[in-house]
């Protein structure tokens, strides 16, 4: 197969059409306006729509309604859009309303910076929006894997009847790598929605809904809804680098993780064994495959454009068995191998590291 | 035995949630009359707002999807850009079209999406216990203007109808009210034509219905009726505020 | 082989199509790429760069913060990143517009008047970058000539494709200045 060299906003843009999404709705934002900007050229010659909203919560709703009425939909944004988006996001969890959302994140809090960060996976992974749910988040670390999680992004949002984020960063957008684009799906061959609002010819109409004023009626729903989230556990994806045998096992997710992969090979390099655990899929989160990695470490440390969010997951689901350690940069600024090194090195002679910078 | 009055097919046979003596029914049968009479109920997507007009999925016998408060708009772009060739319909009242959802349906109107807006105005919240509205009249009382609005901190009603006009985008506007049978009858012709120009591809289409609230105005139905041809109405001229009749061809 | 380099200049001396076309370049040989840009306001006229690792490995961290080789086209550029360059790493410099010496005594330096040689040989100031990137890739090998002149059509927009013939002179003559330095000859 033919290679092409893409942005990764646009391997996004590209996957989203080849997975069979023709309707998008957005409002820009740096650092993810690539997609919007590709989808408005190739949306159009494909048959599909593109509108630019008044508003992120415009373009959420946009997003209810069309994957209301069963089609595959996406919305894009940064992190302050999708705070604003938060609001459809809950209502579409709630509803059951299939769609993919990608965050290309940057630095918060606030307006904060349009540079990359991570600080958006307390979001992401816990709920973001009111009430009990989930979305299924994917965290991708390269653009081969954004383009090849778009297309599982949009099965699972399907078959679970629950938003998908993709959950990427300032440099995985921004980034070019060579990527391999998957065949066009068969629209004819997507799967059937009876539950759409298609207009109710020759049944009893269909309704899209969140509301259940019977608070009975209403726990039910949130029962169901946790089951739905459980049967998720299936789903869970990650990829592990050198950690047979690892003393120090390194945990990062997205463009971190591909800085933790370069440390590793510096530290094996300087005969420390290390390795690398990389959640891909946020939620459902990896907790097996985890702990099994970890089982003989003596250390753990986790790698993040954030102030320690992914931390806390990483402890939690380690069940503070090991001494789980944190190295952040924040507000756009990314960590460099050569100071995740020094980290390394520092947690290894004395079972401590520095924490943040 | 001939039959001179039945339920619409487009209704449903639920009871309604509505106060005695408030229009919400009335204005309910009339767009499920036009469904039916367009032979489009099973073409019709509808979508429900939050306020006291919430349910209303349980009373149209169509589909249906409930927005979030404000969006009904953005949902039914969303429809109508997936389903062009099907009737979209939103039905809102004006805590939610006016106020929350202003941002939504102007630039609905503006896009010119195809689908058809019934806006229902009763100057005042009614689901959340009447409190002050954008629609809210000039010395109007309600649970947070308890001295009646003041426009020196309450600021002004807004006039939907004769803003969405403005916009290019919009084809067909019009104010009605259902407070008397002959005003029934021309609300009936005006949401009737909002489909139709609809169905003909033409843009987007609103009726600004003027509806009544007995419980939180604190008048019986029959006063109520009174105060909208007596308060609201000079507030809130009736008529087609677009195409003007000068402006038809 | 890995080759980590860090391309940096003012916005609009061809900075960015210069660092995709060493990585359309280098996919086209099945190497593994990467190229990252620094975007922001900056891009409006102020500095831009962009990082391109080449690789004959997966590429763990796109990331570059000690690059193998440097490539400054005006002065900021040089003071920002020359303290970064790893040791004994290589630095091509533009002396056309950056009039200081680097501060480092342990890089292999290279300076060339691109932007003067541009505008003398070949009439168009704007190939400046291409000069210094023929002098790249003929240094360290990264990729072949070829590959670069065939990756020209896909990196710059079809309204650009008119300057692909001399676009592909400058590359030649910065090869051939490279050459000429290995060989011990002076520019």
């Amino acid at each position: 197969m033919v290679k092409v060299l893409m942005k990764g906003n646009e391997a996004l843009a590209e996957a989203a059409i080849r997975a069979g999404c023709r309707y998008f709705f957005g409002y820009p934002i740096t650092p993810q306006n690539e997609i919007p900007h590709y989808l408005s050229k190739r949306l159009p010659e494909v048959g599909g729509v593109f509108v630019q909203a008044e508003s992120e919560i415009a373009a959420i709703n946009m997003v209810y309604g069309a994957a209301g009425c069963g089609a595959r939909v996406m919305t894009s944004s940064s992190s302050p859009g999708i705070s604003l988006k938060m609001e459809g996001i809950t209502y579409m969890a709630g509803a059951e309303l299939p769609c993919v959302i990608v965050n290309i994140q940057r630095g918060g809090p606030g307006l904060g910076s349009i540079q990359p960060a991570q600080s958006d996976y307390f979001q992401a992974v816990k709920g973001g929006g009111h009430g009990d749910y989930k979305l299924l988040v994917l965290a991708p670390a390269t653009i081969q894997e954004m383009v090849n999680l778009m297309g599982k992004a949009f099965d699972l949002a399907d078959e679970y009847r629950n938003p998908v984020m993709i959950l990427g960063d300032g440099i995985l957008g921004q980034m070019m790598e060579a990527v391999e684009l998957p065949e066009q799906k068969d629209l004819g061959k997507l799967p059937d929605k009876p539950w759409a609002t298609t207009g109710a010819k020759g049944r009893a109409p269909n309704l899209i809904n969140s509301l259940y004023l019977d608070a009975s009626e209403l726990e039910k729903h949130n029962h169901h809804l946790q089951r739905k989230y459980e049967r998720m556990a299936k789903e869970m994806l990650w990829e592990e680098y050198k950690t047979d045998g690892a003393d120090i096992v390194l945990v990062g997710y997205g463009s971190s993780a591909r800085i933790a992969r370069a440390v590793v090979d510096k530290a094996r390099a300087e005969g420390i064994k290390a390795g690398l655990f990389r959640p891909i899929s946020l939620f459902p989160f990896p907790k097996p495959a985890l702990q099994a990695a970890c089982a003989q470490a003596k250390n753990v440390l986790t790698v993040e454009m954030s102030m320690g969010q992914l931390v806390e997951d990483v402890r939690y689901n380690l069940e503070f068995k090991v001494p789980v350690h944190f190295y952040g940069r924040a507000g756009g600024m990314v960590p460099t191998t050569r100071d995740v090194m020094e980290e390394v090195k520092r947690i290894v002679s004395n079972g401590e590291g520095g924490g943040t910078v | 035995m001939i039959t001179v009055f039945e339920r619409p097919a487009a209704l449903t046979s639920a009871k309604t949630h509505y106060c005695p003596g408030c229009t919400h029914g009335i204005i309910h049968r009339l767009v499920a009359e036009v469904i039916d009479e367009l032979g489009i109920r099973e073409e019709t997507i509808g979508v429900s707002p939050v306020g006291c007009s919430v349910l209303a999925y349980n009373y149209f016998n169509i589909d249906m999807q409930e927005a979030a408060h404000g969006r009904a708009p953005a949902v039914a772009t969303g429809i109508k850009r997936v389903f062009p060739r099907k009737v979209v319909f939103t039905y809102q009242g004006d805590g939610d079209l006016a106020s929350i959802g202003i941002g939504e349906i102007v630039h609905a109107a503006a896009r010119g999406e195809k689908f058809t807006t019934i806006f229902v105005n009763n100057a005042i919240y009614g689901m959340t216990g009447g409190q002050m509205a954008p629609t809210t009249i000039l010395g109007q009382e309600s649970m947070t203007s308890p001295d009646g609005r003041n426009p020196a901190t309450q600021g002004y009603p807004i006039r939907v109808a004769e803003m969405l006009a403005t916009l290019e985008g919009a084809v067909y506007i019009a104010r009605v009210s259902v407070h008397n049978p002959q005003e029934v009858a021309r609300a009936k012709k005006a949401i009737k034509t909002a489909f139709e120009l609809q169905i003909a591809g033409k843009g987007f289409s609103l009726v600004e219905v003027l509806s009544s609230c007995p419980t939180n105005w604190g008048y019986t139905p029959t006063e109520s009726l009174k105060w909208i041809a007596d308060k609201m109405i000079p507030v809130y001229p009736l008529g087609v505020k677009k195409p003007l009749e000068e402006e038809k061809s | 082989m890995l080759q980590e380099i860090i391309l940096a200049g003012f916005g609009g001396q061809g900075v960015m199509s210069m660092g995709q076309l060493l990585a359309y370049a280098g996919m086209v040989e099945d190497k593994h790429v990467s190229w990252i840009p620094s975007y922001g306001p900056e891009m409006r006229g102020g500095t831009a760069n962009c990082s391109v690792t080449i690789s004959d490995e997966e590429v763990s961290s796109p990331i570059i913060s000690e690059p193998d080789t440097l490539i400054v086209l005006n002065r900021p550029s040089l003071e920002k990143f020359e303290k970064d360059v790893k040791q004994g790493g290589l630095l091509l410099i533009n002396s056309s517009l950056i009039d200081i010496e680097p501060q480092r005594q342990d890089l292999n330096v290279l300076k060339i008047p691109s932007s003067d040689l541009a505008n003398e040989k070949l009439g168009n100031s704007q190939v400046a970058n291409m000069i210094i990137l023929g002098a790249f890739i003929e240094l360290t090998n990264a990729v072949s000539p070829e590959s670069v002149i065939g990756a020209l059509k896909n990196v710059l927009p079809d309204y650009r494709h008119n300057l692909i013939p001399l676009n592909q002179q400058a590359l030649e003559q910065g090869i051939e200045l490279a050459r000429r330095i290995k060989l011990g000859k002076t520019a």
